[in-house]
């Protein structure tokens, strides 16, 4: 079995502990609506490399990190610069370093090629896209190494971090240095970038940092959870990318199916997660629908001056609230039951509560209805609904049969007598 | 407690700001601002939209660059006494889809005496719960915070102010938007600060509410038009020096209805 080789085994080992501290970093940055700088920090790395090797004259390991590196500074520097300095906004600043340093670096690799006997074997072409069988150990050292002092930082800084991400001015406020910790993280994030160049490339890494993060939000609301989540996707991205790029009979690079796979993690994620997932969010929709067209229809009837309710009537919320026994059919269409007249009582209050909330306090109020809130005491605090119970009594406006045995007739005179 | 320690050294105001001026590109926001605290007092800071209400705290904090000017609290720089000071920012300055709950926020407020990589233990949560408490956010104390009201949001905030353990708090337009339930909230936990000899500085933007709400007022439109007592300073006149032509006759009105009702 060739795939448990010494070679693919350094490789898988390299590319999964790339994905696992990606993620975990790439978490941070995609909450800090920074994703986009680490593309332009890995696209803004690629002339280092080429830089390092006309300095050093030979594809030295610890050289082509220490160019890649310093560029990648200058990039997102200039990005801030750019974005301080100007009235260019963090977008286009980012579009800018990310289009201009890759086309600095294919020239720079371009001037190698040409100019030194040894620069066809420099292979830089390579880290456009990565080459993951060519990593060797000391790529995979590098990833370690790396690996270690980012899950040490994030694992001892993680409420520095929390509260650079959350709210870096309540942070200053309450003196850390909060330019200095955003100096660490994209440090951080600029030397995993670099570790992971010959594995999946300049064009793909930023995908690496994003994806995980963004498809482990999907699961949680807790932070914690969210980092050992995209940890967890982004190992898991590097490994299976590895293995099935190494059982593929075409020689696919493992650096694009690692992205695939994260990708699969992403859609999975964004269609099946319990809350934030899409089709939880379709059915949920649905659901509500559903039961404003069945409040709709209960609260129709019993505003109605006679429970009857012509025909053509809305004959779905029909037939399903004549399935919970809530209205029968009559003669000419529907009418409430006595336990449908209890649950439309309560429809109506509901709604009217809302309502007069809406009228009363209209600066607040689009923030807080929530008309599907049958109990409208589940979102505003006590006092507020005793108050607007009381508007509605002043409005004589309080449904009759609210506990009460059904006094269909009797009541609706009632109602339409009530003083408005 | 330290705070108490530290405050104890003298008769120096809470907060004490010389000759500060603020300018982005070159414009100035804030122009000579001369201001004075009184310790235990609710100080109202009053202007029109755009007068610097909000980068005046801000250059107070350090947030924003100072072009100029000192600011003392209880009597020295505000970087050697930043203990002393807790902060609420505006509702609209973070983003409320991240992934912590109420608790973690207000946890939030006890990390500046935590220090270095220590994490907040067993004391911290209890103390932060007992901040929620005070808001009358408890049973919110695991919720999403995307999950909550504004008001709601807004008494977060504020919690996490209080487990700070402040002496002088700065507070954003801590009022902006929020339902009656959360204002009446807040003012009740404004007069407990006050009460226990806590400093107030709170951005406001309700004209209506002022003389209800503050002892003191400061009026500022790029430089301080008045500061003092409430009743001695929000006058006719020096509301018209604020407000200039802003001030619409309806505003007025409204003003002079709120101070005939005192």
């Amino acid at each position: 079995m060739n795939w448990l080789a010494y070679n693919t085994l350094i490789v898988l080992a390299g590319t999964s502990l790339l994905g696992i501290v990606a993620g975990v970093l790439g978490s941070y940055m995609v909450l800090r609506r920074r994703a986009l700088l680490g593309d332009a920090l890995s696209h803004a790395a690629y002339p280092g490399l080429g830089l390092a090797f006309l300095i050093t004259g030979q594809r030295h390991f610890g050289g082509l990190l220490t160019g890649a590196f310093a560029t990648a500074l200058i990039g997102s520097w200039t990005v801030g610069a750019i974005r301080r300095h100007t009235r260019v906004k963090e977008d286009a600043a980012i579009g800018i370093v990310l289009s201009v340093f890759f086309g600095l670096g294919v020239v720079v690799s371009r001037i190698v090629q040409n100019t030194t006997t040894t620069g066809s074997k420099a292979g830089l072409d390579s880290f456009i896209f990565g080459k993951s069988s060519g990593m060797v150990a000391a790529d995979v050292r590098a990833i370690l190494l790396v690996g270690v002092v980012v899950l040490a930082a994030t694992l001892l800084l993680a409420k520095e971090f929390r509260l650079l991400a959350f709210d870096p001015d309540f942070g200053r406020v309450q003196g850390w240095p909060i330019l200095l910790l955003d100096i660490i993280m994209m440090s951080l994030v600029c030397v995993t970038t670099i570790v992971g160049l010959p594995a999946v490339g300049v064009v793909l890494m930023a995908a690496l940092l994003i994806i995980p993060g963004a498809a482990a939000r999907f699961w949680t609301d807790r932070l914690g959870r969210m980092l050992w989540l995209a940890g967890l996707f982004g190992g898991v991205a590097g490994a299976c990318g590895t293995l099935a790029s190494a059982w593929a009979p075409s020689n696919v690079g493992a650096g694009p199916v690692i992205i695939l796979t994260a990708a699969g993690c992403f859609l999975f994620s964004m269609l099946a997660a319990p809350r934030r997932g899409a089709v939880a969010r379709m059915l949920r929709h649905v659901a509500l629908a559903r039961r404003v067209a069945m409040q709709n229809l209960l609260r129709t009837l019993y505003e109605l001056s006679e429970p009857a309710w012509p025909d053509p009537a809305p004959l779905r919320p029909g037939r399903r609230a004549a399935a919970r026994g809530w209205v029968e059919p009559n003669s000419d269409g529907w009418r409430l039951t006595g336990a449908g007249w209890q649950r439309a009582a309560e429809v109506t209050r509901a709604h009217r509560l809302w309502e007069i909330f809406l009228i009363e306090e209209a600066q607040v109020a689009p923030t807080l209805v929530d008309r599907d809130a049958e109990q409208v005491e589940h979102v505003l605090e006590p006092a507020t609904v005793r108050h607007l119970e009381q508007r509605l009594a002043e409005l004589g406006l309080v449904p009759q049969g609210l506990g009460a045995a059904p006094r269909r007739h009797a009541a609706l005179e009632e109602l339409e007598e009530a003083p408005s | 407690m330290k705070a108490t320690a530290d405050k104890a050294t003298g008769a120096e105001p809470p907060l004490r700001v010389r000759d500060l001026t603020v300018a982005y590109h070159r414009k100035p926001v804030l122009w000579d601002v001369e201001l004075t605290a009184p310790e235990g007092k609710l100080i109202g800071i009053i202007g029109p939209n755009g007068a610097g209400k909000s980068t005046l705290i801000k250059a107070v904090l350090g947030l924003v660059p100072r072009a100029s000017g000192e600011v003392l609290v209880y009597g020295k720089p505000y970087e050697a006494n930043r203990r002393l000071v807790g902060y609420v920012p505006q509702r609209g300055s973070v983003d409320w889809d991240f992934p912590v709950d109420a608790l973690d926020v207000v946890l939030m407020g006890r990390y500046g005496r935590l220090g270095w990589i220590r994490r907040p233990g067993r004391a911290d949560r209890q103390a932060a719960m007992n901040c929620l408490e005070k808001v009358g956010m408890a049973a919110y104390a695991h919720r999403q915070i995307s999950q909550l009201s504004g008001g709601q949001q807004q008494r977060v905030f504020l919690a996490r102010a209080l487990a700070q353990e402040a002496q002088l708090y700065f507070m954003d337009e801590p009022f902006a938007g929020v339902d009656a339930a959360t204002e009446k909230a807040i003012v009740a936990l404004l007069h407990e600060l006050k009460a226990s000899g806590r400093t107030c500085l709170i951005v406001h933007h309700d004209l209506q509410t002022v003389s209800e709400y503050f002892d003191h007022a400061i009026l500022l439109n790029m430089r301080v038009v008045a500061q003092g007592p409430t009743a001695e300073v929000v006058t006719r006149d020096n509301l018209h020096k604020t407000y200039g032509g802003r001030l619409t006759l309806l505003e007025e009105a409204a003003t002079e209805m709120a101070r005939a009702r005192r």
